[in-house]
């Protein structure tokens, strides 16, 4: 409309401010300011934290892996591992027949309303707060961590699942179901084909953030190296903190080699020499940014 | 052998309450041959034809099959008819990540449990017809490709091998060649007459191609706003039944 207007006409422009953005922008400015006034957030209180970090950080060299220290370790990092693999295993097997149910597309109302209600409860909460709600529940323990775990893994992975089977092609499925197949046959041939590949991305995505979880939730006493880690934290004994601390990272990067290898195989069909001659499969899993 | 004919009567289908696509038909189909249905887009051809194997529910009326009204089944009867009517899709609709081999064989799901479904156990006597269904439309070596590294022309004869793998007693195609080329048309509408013709099942095909369907069918029925106005032998249908099924007649050349 305004192309059409003589150069120099008033109401002629091509920018016009937008001040109730402007007007927006200056608030959420000025709040953040006035927020860390509040909190004390300021660079002389940053500035006098600093003789803190140098006294902390000179008692963590060198890190202490020496006697007992690296058999903790060592038991610690397993149970964690074992914790997130257990828990990744059975989050899987109940994610599969709740992520089937929570499809629009696939589950009657009466189904998928408490599935979804299901799925939506085991993503209310942090896996720390689960991980205390166990820990209160059936004690100390490893136990506890693997509980919270499958809960954040049905949370997660159904979710994306049920999400994943609403996007398939319903032609494929109804000429599975013109062939007269049963309920069940038409999931196997029809639908767990279309949806399988994501499936399992999601499975090896949930192991990457079970293992980095179960590093943690040993800090509220449900398991793995988390609770060394706090001891040691406790104790002051920092050295100690910087050993635990190397062997997680190890750990947590071994993790991701290992699930990158699982996608490679499943789902480009590569073979594990492949993959080490070709580098890691481009980054085809959706939606990564949901979890955290 | 069983009869293989077909009644259709009064068969009326709204997807909106007062609003009937389909509004009232009566046809009987023969137990053998190839019938063809022509009408404009949007006239309810595909409805027709999925009302008969219930992909879309009908509204009213009475489709006959060997004693049964294919309109009122439901569950495990329902599924039981589906087994023995087969169906071509325009788009082929083979399952994508599943081998050629798998998509001719879903053919046969209707007689298979979950279990055995899943672990492909499919019986020695099915696989060994797979594989001949499999060479007679020219494709036997892609059996272990997935179906979606096909051509269009080779997807739909897979697609024709998963219906005939059905043993139907009628074939269903819903335009099966409206989205090949000229050429792959007439293949696939030799391939399906020809597989259909010597198992004795009868074919209704819905098609955009007048000539292609002259060349091919035993018998016309044009479709228009619902409704049926044309039945006959191709040699009957003229121009003026073209112009009454699709109105106009600029097309006509």
């Amino acid at each position: 409309m305004n192309a059409t207007l003589p150069a120099g006409h008033p109401s002629r422009d091509p920018f016009p401010a937008n001040w109730p953005a402007r007007i927006g922008w200056l608030a959420l400015l000025a709040y953040v300011v006035w927020a860390a006034a509040q909190l004390d957030f300021t660079w002389s209180r940053f500035v006098s934290g600093l003789d803190n970090a140098h006294r902390f950080l000179t008692r963590m060299f060198p890190p202490n892996f020496g006697g007992d220290k690296w058999e903790m370790i060592v038991k610690g990092l397993t149970e964690s591992l074992e914790i997130a693999i257990i828990a990744t295993a059975i989050g899987i097997v109940i994610a599969l027949p709740i992520g089937l149910m929570s499809a629009r597309n696939l589950a009657p109302m009466w189904v998928s309303w408490p599935a979804r209600l299901v799925v939506a409860l085991c993503r209310s909460f942090h896996p720390v707060i689960v991980a205390i709600i166990f820990v209160k529940a059936v004690g100390f323990g490893a136990i506890a961590g693997i509980g919270a775990l499958v809960i954040a893994s049905i949370g997660f992975i159904s979710k994306l699942f049920a999400e994943a089977i609403e996007e398939i092609s319903l032609k494929q499925v109804e000429a599975v179901r013109a062939s007269g197949a049963s309920f069940a046959n038409v999931l196997t041939f029809g639908v767990l084909p279309q949806v399988f590949g994501r499936f399992l991305g999601f499975c090896t995505y949930q192991l990457d953030s079970n293992l980095r979880n179960s590093t943690m939730v040993g800090i509220v006493g449900a398991g793995g190296v988390g609770g060394t880690l706090f001891a040691a934290f406790q104790r002051f004994d920092y050295d100690f903190v910087l050993a635990i601390l190397i062997s997680i990272i190890s750990l947590i990067f071994a993790g991701e080699i290992l699930s990158n290898i699982l996608r490679a195989v499943f789902l480009d069909n590569r073979t594990i020499s492949a993959w080490f001659a070709r580098g890691p499969a481009t980054k085809v899993i959706a939606k990564r940014g949901e979890e955290e | 052998m069983t009869d293989r004919s077909l009644k259709i009567r009064g068969l009326v289908k709204e997807y909106k309450r007062g609003v009937p696509v389909l509004k009232g038909i009566d046809l009987d189909i023969a137990g053998e041959g190839i019938t063809a249905i022509i009408g404009p887009s949007g006239t309810g051809k595909s409805t027709l034809i999925r009302c008969i194997n219930r992909l879309v529910e009908p509204t009213a009326g009475q489709i006959l099959f060997q004693g049964m009204d294919l309109a009122r089944l439901k569950g495990a009867e329902l599924r039981a008819a589906r087994r023995r009517i087969g169906m071509v899709f325009q788009e082929y609709n083979l399952v994508e990540r599943l081998t050629v081999m798998e998509n001719v064989l879903t053919g046969r799901l209707g007689y298979m449990t979950a279990f055995n479904a899943w672990l492909r156990r499919f019986p020695p006597s099915d696989i060994d017809e797979a594989y001949s269904l499999l060479e007679t439309v020219g494709l036997a070596s892609f059996a272990n490709q997935r179906a979606d590294s096909l051509s269009g022309g080779q997807r739909q004869r897979v697609g024709i091998a998963r219906a005939v793998m059905q043993h139907p007693e009628i074939l269903l195609a819903d335009e099966p060649t409206s989205s090949l080329d000229p050429k792959t048309s007439v293949e696939i509408m030799e391939l399906m007459a020809d597989l259909a013709g010597k198992r004795n099942i009868p074919v209704v095909v819905n098609i955009h191609n007048v000539n292609l369907a002259k060349r091919f069918c035993g018998r016309m029925i044009g479709m228009t706003g619902g409704h049926v106005v044309f039945d006959g032998d191709p040699s009957q249908l003229n121009d003026t039944h073209l112009q009454e099924i699709y109105g106009g007649q600029n097309w006509i050349e």
